[in-house]
């Protein structure tokens, strides 16, 4: 037993006095935490996220990220352009603006939309957002009371599951498949609902190279759930922030095209010009854009004017149309080094999604593996990825991750699917040796053995390595 | 320990310590150590020393020829800070740095390893077995496993053989769980270690020397409102209760205070370590591992026993870098 005399041990105990700038901590390190409002109680620090913070080093490929490729932007024009706005135009660019946001920017939003085939739609019935999360947060705050259910695809969008989580809504998945949602499993879906006598307040819908499941809803599907929304009374928000960004075909007709008292439909900038001006917009119908403006002003009081007018500015005098095609050109570069490699290099069982668009591809890994148990793995291999079990509400999708390949050059791509091949290769070997243990036949258990002496020199050395 | 006998507290007024304090890394932990690194800036600056945060990357050798520090402060948490391996390059670059040797490092890092010598020092340690995945594929995993819970009984710890911040770490309470608990753990590193739960108050015993000799801060006493001190407990604040002192008995906190120090001694540490034990209800301590970079973020423990001690964080790294400098670098 060692000396117990050695050290102090006790607070004070040295010469070192009380410092006046120590203030007692609190047990729990947070004073309010019996104060918070029911809906941050999700809210926790996470293992995931931790090992994402590794994305940032250069050494690590990060099929992580969904981030655009903004440097294929004219940044030289961009930054001139912007430059203009505020010598030229300070005192409107710099100032607070409408709350429903500037009206010449709604106008142009309206040509975006025509491209879409929403060619009915009026700059009134625009809402300028930051970003369409805003959007999206705002059209939930509108309609959501706690306990509401909100039908989503299964895998859907991680940061709308956010605000539906922080709206404290339910959230029940809908199918989907390589042609996008199911739509006899959405009316599957209505009808236990109404046999539960559970209202849904709405569908929640990525149409085009979806996030994160790269598919895309066929026409025939279109048509399909805009008359079971008809038939049901259902409300659909369509969220559209990819269907500019087709590699194969001009861009689809959007679901508010075919319906526009039941749709409320999502645009965003962030992928065909930039993200970080976070300028998105919500097209809903008169009534529902009056609350929606009422709701922003509480929110953010307006949009930001300077971004705002960066848009604006950028879509009448930058050819921007030109932009999308340069984008989409090198996400389609990427996006084929993505399948090549995958096809090229993935164990057997593994099979993927091939997106014509956007920027995700959605990656199911062979039986028994789980990729958030193997993300360690993958961030010693200096490989990242999303674990797919972000993308439900309701635990499901541990088989599953999403790869981005929007932002790495197809050389990084390539090595990235070379580690992850190798990643889940040594998975796979992990689980030939663990998964057919049979516990069942193993011989009793002890009891619990009575606590340990403190020099344990009674225990049996042969265990230690 | 030659001179100094004591550090002095470095000075604001003339020729300010500079210190590189080195966090990021690329390692599970790479998020826990720039929160570190941050905070030990922070302390750093407001005690008077020139504190720079740096990454251990390709750059940090070139820099550190250009432009020297005093010493070296390492906030680095998981391989390459804590393993020894930095250390040992900053050995051969001549740069000195606060804390333990390389060597000491190496040995700490791998925890059934530090487990054995510190046992062979007659401190109580849980029983404990440590194994290579190709073992388990070789002999056959189901036989393995069957011998392990035959002879360390239930529930079980599992957890990497190296490695912190409670990545990886799971209590396994049914042996049909066992299995996939392995399978997770393997994730983190090739070799498991597999070890006998011991029920108990958990303490974090921090141990600083600044020049006088080791000296035990007030333990830190881990109450996570979950039952388990995971990665979420651990980052949250508000998931775990902490008490300093731990509400111990003073005979069980001087106890513990020896087994610090005894750990800190038998594996050659030096300036900070952070042991970390379970106190049984008879009142013996257990030790279960210690840490050379200790976390040193908001809601880390070893900040928590500095203030409680009734010194200031940045005193206490301050006077650690300032006996680093002092000392020189480490020769062979």
């Amino acid at each position: 037993m060692p000396d117990p005399s050695v050290g102090t041990g006790q607070a004070g105990a040295h010469s070192s006095g009380a410092s006046p700038h120590v203030s007692p901590r609190h047990p729990r390190l947070d004073p309010l935490a019996d104060r918070y409002a029911a809906r941050t109680h999700g809210m926790k620090s996470s293992e995931i996220r931790a090992l994402f913070s590794v994305v940032s080093r250069p050494e690590v490929v990060s099929l992580a990220g969904g981030m655009p490729a903004v440097t294929a932007l004219p940044l030289d024009a961009v930054g001139s352009m912007i430059g203009e706005l505020v010598s030229g135009m300070g005192a409107q660019t710099l100032q607070y603006g409408s709350g429903q946001g500037d009206p010449r920017l709604r106008e142009r939003i309206c040509d975006v939309m025509a491209l879409e085939g929403i060619i009915d739609a009026r700059a009134s019935e625009v809402v300028v957002t930051v970003g369409s999360q805003q959007g999206l947060d705002l059209v939930t705050r509108v309609f959501v009371d706690p306990g509401d259910v909100i039908l989503a695809e299964a895998p859907s969008y991680v940061g709308a599951l956010g605000v539906f989580q922080a709206a404290q809504a339910e959230v029940r998945h809908v199918a989907m498949d390589d042609d996008g949602l199911i739509p006899e499993a959405l009316e599957q879906a209505l009808l236990e609902c109404r046999a539960q006598g559970r209202r849904v307040k709405f569908l929640y819908t990525v149409p085009n190279f979806h996030n994160p499941a790269g598919v895309t809803l066929s026409e025939p599907r279109r048509d399909a759930i805009v008359a079971i929304a008809e038939q049901y009374d259902l409300l659909i928000i369509e969220d559209n922030p990819y269907g500019l960004l087709g590699f194969e075909n001009e861009p689809m007709r959007a679901l508010r095209a075919r319906n526009e008292e039941r749709i409320i439909y999502l645009g965003s900038f962030s992928k065909t010009f930039s993200p970080g001006l976070r300028v998105g917009w919500v097209l809903a119908p008169l009534a529902v854009r009056e609350k929606l403006v009422l709701a922003t002003e509480a929110q953010v009081l307006c949009p930001p004017s300077l971004t705002q007018y960066a848009v604006a500015r950028y879509l009448d005098t930058q050819p921007w149309r030109e932009q999308i095609k340069i984008f989409t050109e090198l996400y389609r570069e990427r996006r084929d080094a993505t399948l090549e490699s995958l096809s090229a290099l993935m164990p057997a069982g593994t099979t993927w999604t091939k997106p014509d668009g956007g920027f995700y591809v959605w990656l199911k890994l062979p039986h028994g593996l789980d990729a958030k148990l193997m993300q360690p793995r993958a961030v010693a291999a200096h490989v990242a990825y999303v674990p797919g079990i972000g993308f439900y509400a309701d635990g499901q999708g541990r088989e599953y991750m999403r790869l981005s390949y929007c932002y790495p050059e197809p050389d990084r791509i390539r090595e990235g699917v070379r580690r992850l091949a190798r990643v889940i290769e040594a998975e796979l070997d992990l689980h030939s040796t663990f998964d057919s243990v049979d516990t069942g036949t193993f011989r009793a258990v002890p009891a619990p053995p009575p606590v340990i002496g403190p020099a344990n020199a009674d225990q049996p050395e042969d265990l230690q390595p | 320990m030659s001179e100094p006998a004591a550090a002095p507290m470095p000075s604001s007024t003339k020729n300010p310590l500079r210190a590189l304090v080195l966090a990021g890394g690329l390692t599970f932990e790479r998020e826990v150590s720039i929160n570190s690194g941050g905070q030990v800036v922070e302390a750093l600056t407001r005690a008077g020393v020139e504190a720079e945060l740096h990454d251990a990357d390709a750059e940090l050798l070139p820099g550190l020829a250009a432009t020297p520090s005093d010493a070296v402060f390492i906030a680095l948490h998981g391989a390459t800070g804590e393993d020894g391996a930095l250390r040992a390059v900053l050995d051969l670059a001549g740069v000195p740095y606060v804390g333990s040797p390389a060597a000491a490092c190496r040995l700490a890092w791998d925890k059934p390893a530090a487990k054995s010598v510190v046992r062979s020092a007659g401190v109580g340690t849980p029983d404990w077995v440590a194994l290579p995945h190709s073992t388990f594929r070789e002999l056959g995993a189901g036989a393995v496993l069957d011998l392990i819970v035959a002879r360390l009984g239930l529930p079980l710890m599992v957890k990497p053989a190296s490695g912190g911040s409670s990545l990886g770490v799971q209590k396994v309470d049914r042996v049909e769980d066992l299995p996939a608990a392995m399978v997770s753990c393997f994730a983190y590193g090739d070799t498991v270690m597999v070890e006998r739960f011991v029920d108990g108050v958990e303490l974090a015993l921090s141990v600083i020397d600044l020049g006088d000799g080791p000296e035990a801060l007030p333990a830190v006493e881990i109450a996570p409102e979950s039952g388990v001190f995971d990665y979420t407990s651990r980052y949250t604040p508000g998931l775990t209760e902490y008490h300093c002192p731990a509400r111990v008995s003073d005979e069980v906190a001087a106890r513990a205070a020896a087994v610090a120090l005894r750990v800190h001694d038998v594996l050659g540490l030096a300036g900070l370590s952070r042991t970390d034990a379970i106190v049984t209800p008879d009142g013996e301590v257990h030790f279960l591992e210690v840490n050379v970079s200790p976390g040193l973020t908001e809601t880390s423990m070893f900040p928590m026993a500095v203030e409680a001690a009734g010194y200031t964080l940045g005193e206490v790294l301050g006077r650690l870098l300032t006996r680093a400098a002092h000392e020189g670098p480490i020769t062979q």
